[in-house]
């Protein structure tokens, strides 16, 4: 897979070439050029800001039809949290676990297990207390790339555990190897996915060479044919099945849930990518140091927020909360003293230099100072006509090539009026002569 | 000064909290662009943060320049404020003249200069009773 899969993509049919996704761009990848968005692949991190906000719908995330579960002889689905609070009055667990089975999966591995089996271990890492405090949750891989790119000093604050979607794929694979027999290839692990980010968190993934996760099928997608599957499992009882986790981990679905569970009081959750960004440069600054616990969302209200998903995020936040209540605390915990590798991070999660100038020091101090220069001339109403996000935007793009000048309507208009304003001296001038001669 | 040599001024205003943090925040995101080490964009945005948060609480603003080459970062505070009467002291960690009400908001743990100290590889206080305070401090560029 290539280093810079992105399931954010564009339908060039739709876009506008409008600058609505450009403005909102949270790491400033999105241009217009000839008349259509493109994302610098570079600097994306899948946080899907450009497919909430996109007026034509043009952004799309990519992920894989339901249909293509038919290619293995045995599917398992991770359903995540946040699923439980899509639907009215039947946010019930057991009977979506019963509906995921009617769609025609053989097993249900809840991704919340996996949670709380994640969470027993951050309180051991924070008990042990050898880890940089503040602990950066890793959960949310939008916000794992945005660190990586801009808060690259942050990435040892990280914490070095993969998140419950990977650590239930990895626990269903060997579950389902162990009861039916078959070979691994022939298990198909399928998660249902509320965002674009977790879709490149596997299929390029970060803090392991390879997800155990063979499928990313969007909520959106799944969400009428399951609400059929429920509706027919509750009026035949169909199911229910016994459901497998708590409170602890059905909380990861809102922001604030993760930090919950460490048991920690000094710990701070944040959720919007805004939110996220100005908390990250809070941490760079050494200014959270009496923090334990940094659980970051790029989406509002946390995974519930994710853009695949069908429900407000405040709804759907409210009703996880009611569902909760009658969960016990929680149904998983580790075995043992040690964490095991199954949750450990097998891979270096290294900082990606998509900011610099130029990989030349003396070579960046130049490119910086044209910058300086280009930008001192140009308006600085940030109007976005020329394709960037602002004129400071524009003036880098010049300098690095990819864009010229003439892209601001207001330094091409003062050519333009400068031309007019001197052909009309010169016409002026012509009579004056022609009337002399007379 | 060298052709490569870039220059940023910027003007903190007094007993504006919500603006303080501006400078060093701009600054921090030059040097990511610059491709400068990360731990020497830290050190200078948590020094320089330091200084522009002093001048609100204390000196009711001021400006800063900031000068980078491709040996060092250079930022120059200047303010019009009351002047620090014993240097020596405002150095030591946990000493502040800090009013009730600034330390209200989080502010004056006496923690300012001694962090400047610390995240810089060079610091340099001049100060008037009456006149003024100049602080300069310097953080050098390591080259790879």
């Amino acid at each position: 897979m290539s280093e810079y899969f992105h399931s954010v993509t564009l339908d060039k049919d739709a876009c506008r070439g409008c600058i609505t996704c450009v403005k909102r761009c949270p790491t400033e990848a999105i241009r217009v050029r000839d008349g259509k968005a493109q994302i610098i692949k570079e600097r994306c991190i899948d946080c899907g800001e450009c497919i909430r906000v996109c007026p034509h719908h043009a952004k799309h995330a990519v992920t894989d039809p339901l249909s293509a579960i038919e290619n293995f002889k045995y599917k398992v689905v991770l359903p995540p949290p946040s699923l439980f609070g899509q639907y009215k009055r039947q946010e019930d667990l057991e009977l979506i676990r019963a509906a995921l089975h009617e769609l025609g999966f053989d097993a249900v591995y809840e991704v919340a297990a996996a949670a709380e089996l994640v969470s027993d271990a951050t309180r051991r890492l924070l008990e042990k207390g050898d880890i940089k405090k503040p602990v950066i949750s890793s959960a949310c891989p939008a916000v794992l790339r945005l660190i990586r790119i801009r808060f690259p000093n942050l990435l040892e604050n990280v914490l070095t555990l993969s998140a419950p979607m990977e650590v239930a794929a990895r626990l269903a694979r060997e579950k389902a190897v162990k009861e039916t027999g078959l070979a691994s290839e022939d298990i198909g692990i399928v998660f249902i996915t509320p965002c674009p980010a977790k879709v490149t968190a596997i299929k390029n993934p970060m803090g392991t060479e390879k997800s155990d996760v063979d499928l990313a099928v969007s909520v959106s997608e799944i969400y009428p044919a399951l609400l059929a599957a429920m509706n027919k499992c509750a009026k035949e009882g169909l199911g229910p099945e016994t459901a497998q986790s708590g409170r602890t981990g059905l909380s990861w679905g809102n922001s604030g849930g993760e930090a919950a569970a460490t048991f920690t009081v000094r710990y701070l959750a944040a959720d919007g990518i805004e939110n996220v960004i100005n908390v990250l440069e809070e941490m760079e600054g050494d200014r959270l140091a009496d923090q334990d616990f940094v659980e970051l969302n790029a989406c509002p209200a946390g995974c519930v927020g994710g853009v695949l998903n069908i429900e407000n995020p405040y709804v759907a936040a409210t009703r996880m909360k009611q569902l909760r209540n009658y969960r016990p605390v929680a149904c998983n915990t580790l075995d043992g003293a040690e964490i095991p590798d199954v949750i450990l991070w097998d891979a270096e999660v290294k900082p990606v230099e998509a900011l610099r100038l130029d990989p030349l020091p003396e070579q960046s101090l130049k490119m910086m100072r044209e910058i300086e220069e280009i930008e001192s001339r140009l308006y600085g109403l940030d109007c976005g006509s020329c394709g960037a996000p602002s004129c400071r935007a524009l003036a880098e793009d010049i300098v690095l090539g990819f864009s010229t000048e003439d892209a601001c309507i207001y330094l091409l208009k003062d050519k333009v009026d400068a031309v007019r304003s001197s052909m009309l001296s010169l016409k002026i001038d012509n009579r004056d002569k022609s009337s002399e001669k007379a | 000064m060298s052709e490569t040599n870039l220059h940023y001024h910027y003007v903190v205003p007094g007993d504006d909290f919500t603006r303080a943090g501006l400078a060093s925040n701009a600054v921090k995101k030059i040097l990511k662009q610059l491709g400068i080490e990360p731990e020497t964009v830290r050190k200078l945005s948590i020094s320089l943060y330091e200084g522009e948060i002093n001048m609100v609480i204390h000196a009711g603003g001021g400006e800063i320049d900031v000068y980078i080459d491709d040996q060092k970062i250079v930022a120059v505070l200047v303010d019009k404020g009351p002047g620090i009467a014993d240097i020596g002291l405002a150095m030591q960690e946990g000493w502040s003249t800090a009013s009730e009400q600034v330390r209200g908001l989080g502010f004056g743990a006496g923690m300012g200069l001694p962090n400047m100290k610390k995240y810089s590889d060079e610091l340099d206080i001049q100060s008037t009773v009456g006149i003024g305070t100049t602080v300069t401090l310097t953080v050098n560029i390591k080259n790879n």
